[in-house]
């Protein structure tokens, strides 16, 4: 599991903040209402999630709630490896 | 409109000089936003009456009265004369809904400065497009912000001062300069510019189907239209509790979001923070609220959750609800009735339209699905698309077309006398928007004339996103067109042809998506790309758009006839 948080956070590091943005991403960090991840670049992170870990998540789990944090997203992810 | 006021009564006798009026405005006399919308106020007695209760995703809050908002808008406009900032230059607000964006923007006014509020998720490319455009001579932004002008200003010679509102002692770079609101001495008098009614206010840019987007150009006068507007079609009263959802990097969030609520002294209140319907709800309930104004993508998102978590809150401070940015469906219209005991009322309107100018009105017969009908002394139709001449019968589908001559219309496109003539036929206002007119005055809208994107009630041009595509390595050509959606009515969906070498995967699809949300915004993503050999195009080798998008919508192609390769 620690592992895989590390990806996830590693990955929002990279890809959602700018090079040089010190703001730090901890595992509870609010993601989607802390706007460092948009609502409509919440499809990009799904995309990654879904390539990297060999799932499907339903677009009706794909909510908000489910990606606001790395913990959040961890779990889900969790939920669909089979 | 109160409820008791019908429609029909506001019709009778409308002149636009009742905002006029109310507003203590003269014709020759000089009329600024940034004053009216402030040291107005504060001389009507309502100095100490909160402005602006603002919110982050945290929790932390910040108040602001009326006299608060004069003082600190005049502390911004001294600090750009400290600056050399003259009168008409540009000065970009590129920053979150924080409150040094709702504050500046009367603070750039009152010194006669043209505001150019820019969305703050917009990338490098995007910004870039607008800031040169536009040859803006300054920009407020955050730390987190900067970084991306930092990576485009060797590009603008015209940018001479990047003022970066909580900057950290030691790291400004080349052109950045401090400014901290709260802790400037507040500046109690200031001799606000005084522009006239004609005098351009704020420059929004809005995107089309061909070419960059182009920069529609307000004037202080809109402030008439929006005023009133406000007030009849949001219902604003003095007690009110007003939350708009719109970012100001977009003209719901500058004309309804500061000009409407505060021209009229309303409170209202602002959310920092990313979509949660929990936390919206909560929201609510914590600073009673009572008139909403939102957007349909939003309320499909709240609809999603159910209205279980909205019975979780008190929210029975709310008496009027408003929805603007895309057509708000039936469904949305009685689920709202259903989890708030009252309808959305929906209002269309558009940039350069700079007010709500076809509605549902508080007190009118709300038909689910329907625009309304025109506010008065708007003088609105749909046209025969080959003849530019009103549709004769009712229920015919026409291009919607407004007499121009309102106050808050645009009065050009910055730079782009072309593309503003071409918006004119036979003395009418094309919207770009298909739509009939049931009998009893109704429109109805069917979609977009063009092949510009409505994504969560945001306009995106296709054309400055293939030309963000084509500068992947791997593009070769590309087309973007309109997806349909059930929370966003439409997403970007993208064709790409790959240069050889390449091969179309999840890892490159994945990589695109990326690439564009960087240079130009989450809006512009495209959410599905789609790998092909060759795009429809016609003889004369021009991308056929309709074709695709007409297979996305399940819709007859039309004439094919000069299609060159299919």
């Amino acid at each position: 599991m620690d592992e895989l948080k590390e990806m996830v956070r590693n990955y929002v590091i990279r890809e959602y903040l700018e090079d040089g943005d010190d703001r730090e991403v901890k595992n509870d960090t609010p993601l989607i209402s802390g706007g460092i991840v948009d609502s409509f670049s919440m499809v990009s992170l799904k995309r990654f999630l879904e390539k990297k870990f060999n799932i499907q998540i339903p677009d009706a789990d794909a909510s908000p709630e489910a990606f606001d944090t790395v913990d959040s997203i961890a779990a889900l992810v969790k939920r669909f490896q089979k | 409109m109160s409820k008791s006021v019908t429609y029909e009564d506001r019709l009778r006798g409308f002149d636009w000089s009742i905002a006029e009026r109310e507003l203590e405005f003269r014709e020759g006399e000089p009329l600024n936003i940034g004053w009216h919308c402030s040291d107005r106020i504060c001389r009507q007695g309502k100095g100490d009456k909160p402005a602006l209760l603002w919110e982050d995703h945290r929790g932390a809050e910040k108040r602001f009265t009326f006299d608060d908002v004069r003082q600190l808008s005049n502390t911004v406009a001294a600090f750009l004369q400290r600056l050399g900032v003259r009168p008409g230059e540009r000065v970009c607000l590129f920053m979150d809904k924080i409150p040094e964006l709702y504050i500046g923007f009367l603070g750039v006014l009152k010194m006669g400065g043209i505001v150019q509020p820019l969305f703050s998720a917009f990338g490098e490319d995007a910004l870039l497009t607008r800031l040169e455009n536009a040859q803006t001579t300054a920009i407020f932004t955050q730390r987190k912000h900067a970084l991306k002008v930092r990576k485009i200003l060797d590009k603008l010679p015209s940018l001479k001062h990047v003022v970066i509102v909580d900057a950290e002692p030691g790291k400004l770079q080349q052109r950045e300069v401090a400014f901290d609101l709260e802790r400037e001495t507040r500046v109690d008098q200031f001799a606000v510019h005084a522009t006239l009614r004609e005098t351009p206010s704020v420059l929004h840019y809005t995107s089309g189907t061909t070419g960059m987007p182009k920069g529609a150009q307000h004037v202080h006068y809109s402030i008439v239209g929006q005023y009133l507007t406000s007030k009849w079609v949001l219902d604003l009263r003095d007690d009110d509790i007003y939350w708009c959802t719109a970012d100001p990097g977009w003209v719901t969030g500058t004309s309804y979001g500061i000009i409407g609520p505060w021209s009229l002294g309303i409170t209202q209140c602002v959310l920092d923070a990313g979509y949660s319907s929990e936390r919206w709800y909560a929201f609510i309930q914590k600073h009673r609220v009572t008139v909403w104004y939102s957007a349909p993508t939003a309320i499909r998102l709240l609809m999603r959750d159910g209205t279980d978590v909205a019975r979780r809150h008190d929210l029975s401070s709310l008496r009027h609800l408003a929805s603007v940015g895309e057509p708000l469906n039936a469904e949305a219209v009685i689920w709202s009735e259903e989890a708030f005991g009252m309808p959305f009322h929906d209002t269309f309107w558009q940039t350069e339209t700079g007010c709500i100018v076809i509605t549902n009105f508080p007190g009118m017969k709300v038909k689910p699905g329907s625009m309304g009908r025109p506010f008065p002394g708007i003088e609105a139709t749909v046209l025969d698309p080959r003849t530019y001449e009103p549709c004769a019968s009712a229920g015919r589908v026409g291009l919607i077309a407004l007499r121009p001559g309102w106050p808050s219309m645009i009065r050009a496109y910055w730079n782009n006398q072309t593309v503003y003539d071409s918006k004119f036929r036979n003395g009418w206002y094309l919207c770009g928007d298909r739509a009939s007119i049931d009998q009893e005055g109704y429109f109805w809208f069917v979609g977009r004339d063009d092949d510009v994107i409505n994504t969560g009630g945001h306009l995106v041009g296709p054309f400055e996103i293939e030309s963000a595509l084509l500068e992947h390595p791997a593009v070769a050509e590309s087309a973007a067109v309109a997806k349909p959606d059930p929370v966003n009515m439409e997403v970007v969906k993208a064709f790409v042809a790959l240069k050889p070498g390449h091969r179309g995967d999840d890892d490159l699809e994945l990589e695109i998506m990326n690439f564009i949300r960087k240079k130009l915004s989450p809006l512009a993503m495209p959410q599905e790309i789609e790998f092909v050999d060759s795009l429809p195009k016609t003889r004369s080798g021009k991308i056929m758009r309709r074709v695709l998008r007409a297979r996305e919508f399940n819709e007859p192609v039309g004439d094919l006839s000069t299609l060159m390769n299919d």
